[in-house]
């Protein structure tokens, strides 16, 4: 029943929008780490979206298909004092944009809400519907 | 008997299950927001609730003698209606053709009529059943 199959979809879409507001929270976490497990400065991440199809309907939900390391050239910064800094004292920090991230997370919380709302509307007509014939 | 009391409900019938086809398209293209190149997409309900209501049945299939002859299927169907893809007023530069204040307006009426359809039907049942007890 197409109602009830309302709930995969908003699920997967509520699923990847918290992938995509876990990953900026790494991300800000991470605005100023010059150094991570491998000793290199960390990497911005970024989800990448795509739609998945539930077999027979003709509706659609999404998914996050890869996670991918943002592609932007990192922040070069001259500081001789810092630890990390190279033999010519300059310092590499994270290709982290907060105002990037910080538009990514409202627009992620934004459409996690969307979703929440097509799952209530979903549920009060289910219950509607329970009640033909009362 | 039965059968004319059926006929009574088959139009509501026909009118419920689009609604709930179409709700169902509506919650993909508010979960696929942020999917880039997802196309949103409609029923035409007029046409496809009388589509359901004609007696003609399915159009009849092209036939084909070798399988590079096109099948003629024009895609994805709804109870015999074919999915259309919205038009698009604001096109963004990742190629998604999702407008979530038309596709949050259209669920919300599409939302209201699916009740409205309910109480239709509601009332219908206790017409049949005032006319049975006299």
């Amino acid at each position: 029943m197409s109602l009830f199959n309302i709930f995969n979809i908003a699920g997967s879409g509520m699923t990847a929008q918290s992938q995509r507001l876990n990953v900026v929270a790494s991300n800000l976490a991470n605005a100023e780490s010059t150094t991570g497990p491998d000793g290199q400065p960390y990497h911005a991440k970024q989800v990448v979206f795509s739609t998945t199809s539930f077999e027979g309907q003709p509706g659609a939900g999404v998914k996050v298909d890869s996670v991918v390391e943002d592609a932007s050239p990192m922040r070069i910064v001259y500081d001789p004092k810092h630890p990390m800094a190279d033999a010519n004292g300059y310092l590499t920090l994270p290709n982290v944009n907060p105002v990037d991230e910080m538009v990514n997370m409202i627009s992620a919380s934004r459409s996690y809400q969307n979703n929440v709302d097509v799952m209530n509307t979903s549920k009060a007509l289910l219950l509607k519907t329970l009640t033909i014939g009362q | 008997m039965s059968s004319r009391i059926d006929s009574m409900f088959q139009f509501h019938q026909a009118a419920l299950n689009l609604r709930a086809a179409r709700q169902e398209l509506m919650a993909s293209n508010i979960a696929n927001a942020d999917t880039p190149n997802y196309k949103a997409r409609d029923i035409d309900f007029a046409s496809a609730l009388q589509g359901a209501m004609s007696e003609s049945g399915p159009k009849l299939a092209m036939a084909g003698t070798t399988n590079r002859h096109l099948s003629g299927a024009t895609g994805d169907t709804v109870l015999g209606s074919p999915v259309l893809y919205r038009t698009v007023v604001q096109p963004s530069a990742d190629g998604n053709t999702v407008d979530m204040d038309v596709e949050r307006a259209q669920f919300a009426d599409n939302a209201l009529r699916y009740e409205a359809s309910v109480k239709f039907v509601s009332e219908k049942g206790k017409d049949v059943l005032a006319a049975l007890q006299g």
